[in-house]
């Protein structure tokens, strides 16, 4: 086994031995369940078939806008202390005076939460995804782009409490990412509107946030596959729903980075 | 495979403005047991991590073993143990060797015999399987040690390897010292306890201030310095003037006459010298200083923060 994979396989274990894996899956079975008892218990009557249709988009959007915040959160508690904690305690030492280069034990241990990351989107958003069919019958092929894209947002974050986790504290890296995080979430609610009122000094604002980090445009274009049959969205206000689709070249700005 | 272990050539770091080791040059052949003895705060665990590649100098060059220091694979024939010994408290005695077996490419089957040997060479038999975060300071420490000597390592860094353990413990690894020097391994000794580094170490190195201030053999018939008791009669000041030839620090107390020689050899000579001068001499007892007194006489008594 090469040091990646030995460092990949500790860390994937340090979360299932701390219960970090068997509690945010308990929690997200409860999030499934509680997911369905609200769509089960939504009355199925409708005007019509297009607002059953409507109604129960903004249903899915809900679910995975939730799912999505989640991975976001779940992805910064989870890793913020990874390199920080190891370094302060000590444990590093041990490791890193070992036959392995600097670079394996941060690959190593980024994979290894890739791989939690995975497992916690398939199950929150696959999960939100089986219940919107399993109860109403409604499924969209392009669910499976929204949640790679909510896969990539998890990842993303992931990427930024590493590369904080190199240079500074635990506390700081967390505050830079939920920084970023939040940074991004309003320009992009800032470009939501400036499409609505035409101003395109708004969309500039959006679109320079959504360069520096794409967090929030991964979502509005996660969003936008789930709800793109439909002409129109629901408008500004829905902070799980998006009128300025950022575009694949947008989307995608980061991949260079991580 | 050169003579040498570890050669360092003005090898420095400086934090900030701030040099934790200010010229470090110092030659460590391979077989022997060298001690790293100096004050609190005058480099001593900035060296070893430099020396393993935790920290990178600011200048100057270190070979680890014929390799400039930093070199990945040479790791594998090193070995470790930290002075603040934390490890990953979630793993149990064996899966945390296993870890660092397979970080150091053991073969399975080879991992697996070396690891229960060794948690039972350094005392932690009946604790196999029990967590980490369990143990008590001794056994981690115990466990860090074990740890170290996974790869049968031609050079091991023991950094205040006793810091934890009661006298049991540290009898312990001075055997476990002594084993390794047998098996012709290099060892690295950091440690406070100059008793227990008296007995271990062929050599040791005193620094201060990042500094070499000097190395030493020990346990060598003729050692410089020798501070002799004597009681007598009959001591007068003509004799104890013409001693100054030989001797200095020259104290007397009654019937209690103390000087330190320069070695061994002067002795009978100033025996003859206090004979002849009709000194009855009661007892005269040659004591070789100890390596507190040299630590003291070398690095003195400031500093030490």
């Amino acid at each position: 086994m090469t040091g990646v994979a030995i460092i990949a396989r500790l860390t994937f274990r340090e979360a299932a031995r701390r219960r970090i894996l068997l509690l945010a899956v308990s929690f997200g079975i409860l999030f499934i369940g509680l997911y369905a008892l609200g769509l089960y218990l939504l009355p199925d009557t409708f005007e019509s078939i297009l607002v059953r249709r409507q109604i129960l988009k903004i249903f899915l959007l809900l679910g995975l806008y939730a799912a999505n915040f989640l991975t976001v959160a779940m992805s910064i508690l989870t890793s913020v202390d990874t390199l920080g904690g190891e370094i302060r305690s000590g444990t590093m030492q041990t490791l890193v005076a070992k036959p392995i280069a600097r670079w394996q034990v941060l690959l190593g241990k980024w994979l290894g939460f890739v791989g939690m990351l995975t497992v916690y989107v398939v199950l929150m958003a696959g999960g939100v995804a089986l219940v919107m069919y399993g109860i109403a019958g409604f499924w969209s092929e392009s669910l499976f782009t929204a949640m790679a894209l909510v896969w990539l947002e998890g990842i993303l974050l992931l990427s930024i409490t590493f590369l904080g986790g190199t240079m500074l504290s635990t506390l700081a890296t967390g505050v830079l990412a939920i920084g970023l995080y939040g940074l991004a979430f309003l320009g992009g609610w800032i470009e939501e509107f400036g499409s609505y009122a035409t101003s395109k000094t708004s969309v500039s604002i959006g679109i320079v946030t959504s360069l520096i980090i794409p967090s929030e445009s991964l979502w509005r274009r996660a969003a936008y596959e789930v709800q793109k049959p439909i002409i129109g969205g629901p408008g500004p206000g829905w902070p799980f729903s998006s009128d300025s689709v950022p575009s694949d070249g947008r989307t995608c700005a980061f991949f260079p980075a991580s | 495979m050169s003579d040498t272990a570890i050669e360092t050539t003005h090898l420095r770091k400086v934090f900030g403005s701030n040099a934790a080791v200010e010229d470090l040059s110092l030659d460590v052949y391979c077989g022997e047991v060298f001690g790293f003895l100096g004050p609190n705060g005058a480099g001593k665990s900035t060296s070893i991590k430099m020396l393993l590649g935790l920290v990178k100098p600011t200048s100057g060059e270190a070979r680890l073993l014929g390799k400039p220091v930093g070199d990945v694979s040479t790791r594998r024939r090193v070995g470790f143990l930290p002075e603040h010994f934390r490890f990953h408290e979630w793993l149990t005695g064996a899966e945390f060797l296993d870890l660092h077996g397979q970080l150091l490419g053991i073969e399975p089957a080879v991992l697996h015999a070396r690891r229960d040997a060794l948690l039972d060479r350094v005392g932690l038999a009946e604790h196999h399987d029990k967590r980490i975060g369990d143990y008590s300071k001794g056994m981690l420490q115990r466990v860090g040690l074990a740890q170290a000597l996974l790869n049968e390592p031609d050079l091991v860094f023991l950094d205040e390897p006793t810091s934890g353990l009661d006298p049991v413990g540290r009898r312990l690894v001075r055997d476990i010292i002594g084993e390794q020097r047998d098996r012709g391994a290099t060892v690295f000794l950091n440690s406070h306890l100059l008793g227990e580094v008296e007995v271990t170490c062929d050599r040791v190195a005193f620094i201060n201030y990042g500094r070499v201030l000097e190395v030493r053999e020990l346990g060598r018939e003729t050692a410089d310095e020798i501070t002799v008791s004597v009681k007598a009669r009959n001591l007068n000041g003509n004799v104890l003037t013409s001693l100054r030839a030989w001797a200095d620090g020259i104290r007397i107390n009654g019937e209690h006459l103390t000087f330190n020689v320069a070695g061994e050899d002067i002795l009978p000579e100033v025996l003859r010298h206090l004979a002849a001068h009709d000194v009855d001499v009661y007892s005269f007892t040659p004591k070789r200083l100890s390596l507190e007194e040299q630590f003291v006489r070398i690095v003195g008594t400031e500093g030490g923060l």
